[in-house]
Order: structure tokens, then C-alpha cells, then sequence
């Protein structure tokens, strides 16, 4: 039949059809998974860094390359500055405006805010197609396909990659299986080529994010487990300093590396493993040319000078603090315990936690069963490769131990090594699918049981190791194809109820079930915008710095940077101090508003007085808050109390009366007195209180910002108090 | 005596090496001889005079290891003994992976040396 004959396709062909098929279904797949805010909300920025990184953004596409690299930004930091040219990881506002500007280019007049909501679902779908490269190399391309569709979906991804989250993580996740995929094409064929594209993708990856630490230690760290193994060759010294040397002096292009790679303990790794190549390297080199006997000889002697000069040069280097030691946010994936005692402004932030068990079920769901599996599998044909992903699969999973937030870091591991793992367990199977169970008799000795299992000679039968073998693979198969589907919806509950939520713009179900939105800070942010003066300057709790400069735009006092606990701990002190104290703080930083985020009246629990301790705690940690100690907030049986009960200082410091002016004459609940804290539960202590040194300047509608003006000095200079 | 059979040892190698390496290889170790003076001049260069500006000295003095290591990789891979190693890079083929890397590499170096 002619027609039939048309559309007859080769099974080479027919395959080629059905993986660029199902590859385009994940990236699709990859893309929409992640829009469900903007879907439930509007396309808007999440959360907090996501606003710096917006602004900066603007900035690039408005004044161009040479001004941002240069920017000395004044409007933070008040009065200090801080320089952005010089402390960002260029890499997502340049791939951004790039973006931005080709589809300007072609008359697609895209608005940058919107470029920004989606570029971390569009590299998402990108990231799907590296997976799949990736595993193809070190397995077969039907892993491949399974690593594309899981990490379309898992949650552990997109948690740090959802429409509106725009943050370093977005791309730098594409950016490290781009360097790990070129990594394993140049360790597998010795090509300069591949190690010159890998060395370009780990500049890639160094501009994106700060996490690139974890890349130029796992590649020297393979190699070395390489040399152990004896695995060593000549491709992997290609291929190793080819990319060490040509990716350092890459990396170094970034302002905020610096001279980092040859000076800090962080990277000296890499570079002990560059040395010890060439000497593996040397060594074998002699010992070809060489007989046994000469060769011995002239290894004792090298081994000494050689030996005596390395150990010489490191202990002087160290000693002289020539090479830094680990600085604290790396050290403290090594000692937990670290930041916890020694710096509260790291242990603080909620994403540098420890990780709960349910935190990586509920983020890797069926294939925190099936890594195990794909380790297994790795392990029985270990070769190079298998080596390298098996070590990305260990040491991440001890550092997503360490901190909630490097679960970004697992998540694409896992789904590697699960893909494999399923893999491995399916082909296994479906080969059974078809198997026929073959009955046959034997003449066996009289007495003895009928064996049935030994083929007989002679004859060909299929492999019977164990009875009923199509039947416990069509059970092993239909089980797994019911976890992967189990695997897809728990993904796309937990993306739909977790993870899609812009923390700027909350949303409620009132009695009806109609949906309440709270819109206050935006509220808040443009009355600021709108009705300050253009040098006024905010004063807040550094969670909320970039989000008044990206959409108030005006002078802050500290921001979520960080960078100077001093300073931080200067406004930590003003809000924990009594009124006549804060004034001094407040005029000695210039402060014009104050701005509080209180949730007592709606029940939003992500409040300052629920972030309170912290700023105690930072308040009291420098010098000039010695006066501010924890246990003074503490009621005597050292409860944390907003009631009557609660303790004195808490309720005559500044942070108190601001969020709770005019609240005692609120009702909130039913049954319940005024200035009922619904975050707290319960009726605050003190009620009736009139405020000196500010005067209410805002309260949004459900009282979750307000913002102070600070009163100027009296007329005739008496004390305010 | 150990000293003595050491030398005895190099002397013999050296012998070896001009023997047995062909000329396209020894032309190679005579350029990578040549980088490494190169560094080694820039090296005691930035001890004596001191080390500002810094990036000027990594510049250039990573343009010497990476051409040494870049060099080292091109001898390997043109060398005819580990051709199974190498199994499907033809010499033209390394040499050109050679020129490219190059390419990268000083386009860098220019833009650090400052």
C-alpha cells in the first residue's frame, strides 16, 4: 500500500522523533510548572534579593555596562554606601538585559520587569536540555530523557526557580550542569576543545553565583579520587589543567572574585591538585623511559627535594597570612556549629538552617529512594564519569544536610542519579516482559523432585531464574510507573501550594470563600514613593532594604547585603531601646521614617516583633549596644510575652510601642478585648501609650506596615522625653 | 653513591630522549623550555620588585603556566605512543584545540593585564 509506504519511518528516525518529542514536552512542561503565581497573582517580583537584583537590572539596560560596573550606589547603606560594581555576581543582570535588549532588537518590546519574572521558568526549560546531555554521557539517552522529566518538576528546583523568583540560583543551576556536562565530554574524550568550552561555562557559572566555590572543589576533588583510584590517565591531565589553568584567569575577570582563586583556603584545593597532577604526571613519564632500577634510584631523590620544597612553601604562605584561612559562610558548612556561636547575623537567616527529613521528601518525593539505586548502579560499572557523579551525589547531599538552602545544589544530582536508577530497574524489567515460562519434562532420578528450573540439553528455553518472571515484571513495571506518575502530582502540589508564593502580595479565604488580597507593601512602598521627600531616608530591619530602594526608591539605612554588622547592630539597637535612646540613634543616622512590618492584627506571622529576638541579639553583640541584653525581654521565667506578664524593657522599647500605637483601642477578634495580637495570642500589655519622639505618618489598610516620621528637635531644644 | 648513579641516571636519560623522540616532539619540548624560562624570569621579577600591580603579574604570569600546560596537552596529544589513549583526536585536530585555547587564553590575559 503507497500511503503506508510515505509515512514509514526508520526506527532510527522514529527514535530520534520520540526523544526530541519528549525532551520538548519537559522544557514545555519545565516552563509552565513554574507560573502559577503569576497565574494567581500578577507578574511581580518575589520575596527580597529578587528586588536588588531587579533594580540593578533597570539600572544595566538604562545607563549601560561601563556605569554598572562602576556603580557606587549611595541611596543604601546611609551614610556609608556600598559599592554594587564591585559586590554582585554579574551574571544574571547581564544575561537578563542581553535578553532584553536582542528582543528589543527584533521589535518584541518586552518590559523588564517581565523579563525578569521569567527568566529563571526560561532557563528552567534550558536546564532540562543540559540534564539531559548530561546523563546521556554518563548513561544512555533513556536516563536522559527520565533526568529531563524530573527535573522539569522536582521541587527542590523550583522552589529557587519559580516565575518572579529572580535570583542568582535561577541561572546558576543551568550554568553548573552546562560546566559539569562539558567537564565529562572532556574527561571522556581528552579533547582541549571540550576543556576550553568547560573552562568558558565555569566563567559562566563564577559570574552567576557564589556557589561556583562548590565547583572548583568537586572537579579537583574527582581528580584526585582518580589518582587514588589509579584511574589517572592522560585525558584527565588534559583535560584537568586545561581547565583549571584557563578557567581561573576567567574567573578572575569577575570584580567581586578578585584575587580570590590564589588567595583564599577556599580554592587552594584546586590548585594542590593542579601541582600533584603534574607530579603523578612527571613521575609516570619517567618511570616509561626508565628501567626499574634507575627509575627507583632517581624517585628517592626527587621524592625528598621535591617533598621538602612543597611542605616549605605552604607552611611559610600560611604562617605569613599570605593565604587566608576559610572565611565564615564556607566554614560554617563545615562546623555547623560555627555561625550558630560565633556570628548571629548567619545563623539568623532562616535559609542557612539545618534541613528537616521531611524537608527532603517533601522537596525530592520518589527519588530520595531511587538515588540509592542509581549510587548502586554507578558503582557496579564505575568508570571516570560514574566516579565524578557519584561524588557530586555524596558531597551535596552533606552540604543539602548542612543548610536548607543548598537542597538547590541536590536537587539535579538526584535527579540524575534516580533517572539512572529507574532506568536501570525498567530495562531490567520490560526485558522480563515478553519472558514465556517454559514447562518441560525431565527425567530425573527416581525419588528426587522434578527440577524444573535447570534447562534441559539441548534445548533452548528462556532464562528461568525464577518462576513467573513476566508477571513480577509487569507488577515492577506498573509500580514504578505509579510512583514517577505519584512523583509528577506531589511535584505539582507542592509547587502550586508551597513554593508559588510572592511573599510581597498575600492572599486569604474569608468566611464566603471569596479570596482577600493583601497588598500592603506595596501600599506602604509607594506611599513612600509618593509622599516623602526624594532625600528622605527609611529606617527598617535589613529584611526589607531592597525592597524600599527597588520600589520606594529612597535612602536606606541597612539592606539584605548585609555586610556590615555594625551598622546593623546600630539599627538593632534603636529598636530595642527606649524612645529617648532611639531618638539619639535616630538623629545621630539622619533617620526621617521608620518603617515596621506588624502582623498582630491580620495574623501574619513573619513580623518584627516575631524577628524581634534577632535584632536583640544583633543590637547587643557590638560595643556600643552592651547595654542591650537578651534576658532583659524575657519575663522571669524567661518566656518571650507581649501580655501584661511580659517584661518591662520589652514593652517601653521603641519596636514595641510602634507596632502597637493606637492597637489597644482595636478590636480584632471576637470574644476577645482590645489589642488582641493574633500572632501572638494575646492581649497586649501595654495598651494606652502616647509616643514622643514620632509621629504616625502611615498605617496601611490591615495595619501590616507602618511608617513613623521622626519628630525633629524641639523649638526651643527641650528633650522630647 | 646514590648521587652518583643519580647522575648517572639523568645522563642516561638524556641520551635516551635524544635518541628516541622525533623532531616534531623535540620542538615542542624546546618551546615548552622556552615558557618556562619565561615564567620563572617573571616570577623572580615580581619577588624582587614586589608584587603591585597585582593583576598584571597574575596576568601574565598565568599566560606562562597555561601556554606550558596548553603546550604539555599538545604533546601528548601528538605523541604517536599514546595514540590509543587518544583515540579519535588527529594531530591536526589537537593542534587546532591548541590555537583555540590559545585564542581564549590571551584574549583573557589582555583584558586582566590592565
Amino acid at each position: 500500500m503507497p500511503k503506508v509506504a510515505y509515512f514509514r519511518v526508520t526506527p532510527e528516525r522514529q527514535q530520534i522523533l520520540l526523544k526530541g518529542l519528549v525532551l520538548s514536552i519537559c522544557c514545555v512542561l519545565a516552563f509552565c510548572v513554574r507560573l502559577f503565581s503569576v497565574l494567581r497573582f500578577e507578574s511581580v517580583i518575589h520575596e527580597f534579593d529578587p528586588y536588588f537584583n531587579y533594580r540593578t537590572t533597570k539600572f544595566l539596560t538604562e545607563e549601560g555596562f561601563y556605569s554598572f560596573h562602576n556603580w557606587f550606589d549611595d541611596a543604601a547603606w546611609y551614610p556609608l554606601g556600598r559599592i554594587i560594581g564591585g559586590t554582585i555576581y554579574p551574571g544574571l543582570m547581564v544575561t537578563a538585559a542581553t535578553i532584553y535588549k536582542f528582543l528589543h532588537f527584533i521589535n518584541i518590546p518586552i518590559d523588564i520587569r517581565n523579563m525578569c519574572v521569567f527568566l529563571a521558568p526560561l532557563f528552567s526549560s534550558l536546564t532540562t536540555i543540559v540534564t539531559y546531555l548530561l546523563t546521556k554521557e554518563l548513561s544512555n539517552s533513556s536516563a536522559g530523557l527520565l533526568a529531563a522529566a524530573f527535573i522539569a518538576v522536582v521541587p527542590g528546583y523550583i522552589s529557587r526557580s519559580v516565575a518572579g523568583s529572580y535570583d542568582n540560583e535561577g541561572i546558576a543551576i543551568f550554568c553548573m550542569l552546562l560546566t559539569y556536562y562539558f567537564w565529562i565530554k572532556s574527561v571522556k574524550s581528552g579533547n582541549v576543545f571540550w576543556s576550553v568550552l568547560c573552562s568558558i561555562a565555569y566563567f559562566y557559572m563564577v559570574s552567576s553565583w557564589g556557589g561556583y566555590v562548590f565547583l572548583i572543589n568537586l572537579i579537583p576533588i574527582h581528580v584526585l579520587f582518580c589518582i587514588i583510584t589509579g584511574r589517572f590517565s592522560h585525558r584527565i591531565y588534559v583535560a584537568y589543567t586545561t581547565v583549571y589553568c584557563v578557567g581561573t584567569i576567567l574567573s578572575m575577570q569577575i570584580s567581586f572574585v578578585g584575587f580570590q582563586p590564589v588567595q583564599t583556603s577556599e580554592h587552594m584545593g584546586a590548585l594542590g591538585v593542579f601541582g600533584l597532577c603534574q607530579i603523578v604526571s612527571f613521575v609516570a613519564f619517567l618511570r616509561k623511559k626508565l628501567s626499574a632500577a634507575n627509575f627507583a634510584i632517581l624517585w628517592q631523590t626527587m621524592l625528598y627535594l621535591i617533598g621538602g620544597v612543597v611542605i616549605a612553601a605552604v607552611l611559610v604562605l600560611t604562617v605569613s597570612g599570605k593565604i587566608a584561612p576559610w572565611t565564615g559562610r564556607f566554614y560554617s558548612l563545615l562546623d555547623p556549629s560555627y555561625a550558630k556561636n560565633n556570628i548571629p547575623i548567619i545563623a539568623s537567616v532562616s535559609e542557612h538552617q539545618p534541613t528537616t527529613w521531611s524537608s527532603f521528601y517533601f522537596d525530592l518525593h520518589m527519588l530520595v529512594f531511587m538515588f540509592p539505586v542509581g549510587l548502586y548502579v554507578c558503582f557496579k560499572d564505575i568508570n571516570d564519569h560514574n566516579m565524578f557523579i557519584i561524588l557530586y551525589g555524596v558531597t551535596s547531599m552533606y552540604f543539602a544536610a548542612v543548610m536548607v538552602r543548598l537542597m538547590l545544589v541536590l536537587a539535579p544530582v538526584m535527579c540524575i542519579l534516580g533517572a539512572i536508577g529507574t532506568n536501570h530497574v525498567l530495562t531490567s524489567y520490560m526485558k522480563n516482559l515478553d519472558s514465556v515460562q517454559v514447562v518441560k519434562e525431565k527425567k530425573g532420578p527416581k525419588g528426587s523432585k522434578v527440577d524444573n528450573t535447570y534447562p534441559a540439553k539441548n534445548e533452548v528455553v528462556a532464562d528461568q531464574t525464577y518462576p513467573l518472571k513476566n508477571v513480577v515484571a509487569i507488577g515492577v513495571v506498573l509500580g514504578l510507573t505509579l510512583f514517577l506518575g505519584l512523583f509528577a502530582t506531589h511535584s505539582i502540589w507542592v509547587t502550586a501550594e508551597a513554593y508559588s508564593s510572592p511573599s510581597i502580595v498575600l492572599s486569604a479565604r474569608s468566611g464566603d470563600g471569596g479570596r482577600i488580597i493583601f497588598d500592603d507593601f506595596r501600599e506602604a512602598y509607594y506611599w513612600l514613593r509618593q509622599n516623602t521627600p526624594e532625600d528622605a531616608k527609611i529606617m527598617s530591619w535589613w529584611d526589607y532594604g531592597y525592597q524600599i530602594t527597588a520600589m520606594a526608591n529612597r535612602t536606606i539605612i541597612v539592606d539584605n547585603n548585609t555586610w556590615n554588622n555594625t551598622h546593623i547592630s546600630r539599627v538593632g539597637q534603636a529598636m530595642a531601646s527606649t524612645e529617648e535612646h532611639a531618638y539619639e540613634i535616630m538623629r545621630e543616622l539622619d533617620v526621617d521614617y521608620v518603617l515596621v512590618i506588624f502582623g498582630g492584627m491580620t495574623g501574619y506571622s513573619s513580623d518584627d516583633i516575631n524577628k524581634f529576638l534577632w535584632m536583640v541579639r544583633i543590637g547587643g553583640s557590638t560595643d556600643r549596644g552592651a547595654h542591650i541584653k537578651e534576658t532583659d525581654y524575657y519575663t522571669p521565667t524567661g518566656e518571650f510575652r507581649v501580655d501584661s506578664e511580659g517584661s518591662p524593657t520589652l514593652q517601653n522599647c521603641m519596636m514595641y510601642k510602634m507596632c502597637y500605637y493606637r492597637f489597644g483601642q482595636v478590636y480584632t477578634e471576637q470574644n476577645q478585648p482590645t489589642g488582641y495580637d493574633r500572632v501572638r495570642n494575646a492581649e497586649i500589655g501595654n495598651k494606652d501609650f502616647e509616643l514622643d519622639v514620632l509621629d504616625e505618618a502611615y498605617t496601611t489598610e490591615h495595619w501590616i506596615v507602618r511608617i513613623y516620621k521622626v519628630k525633629d528637635l524641639d523649638n526651643r531644644g527641650n528633650p522630647r522625653t | 653513591m646514590s648521587s652518583e648513579s643519580a647522575y648517572s641516571v639523568v645522563a642516561k636519560f638524556m641520551e635516551d630522549y635524544q635518541v628516541k623522540t622525533s623532531q616534531k616532539l623535540k620542538i615542542i619540548d624546546l618551546y615548552l623550555g622556552y615558557i618556562l624560562i619565561t615564567g620563572v624570569i617573571q616570577f623572580v621579577y615580581c619577588a624582587l620588585v614586589g608584587t603591585f600591580p597585582f593583576n598584571s603579574f597574575l596576568s601574565g604570569f598565568i599566560s606562562c603556566v597555561s601556554s606550558f600546560v596548553l603546550g604539555v596537552n599538545l604533546r601528548l596529544q601528538v605523541n604517536p605512543e599514546n595514540a590509543k589513549e587518544f583515540k579519535s583526536i588527529a594531530p591536526e585536530r589537537a593542534f587546532a584545540d591548541f590555537l583555540f585555547a590559545h585564542v581564549v587564553l590571551h584574549l583573557v590575559v589582555v583584558n586582566f593585564i590592565g
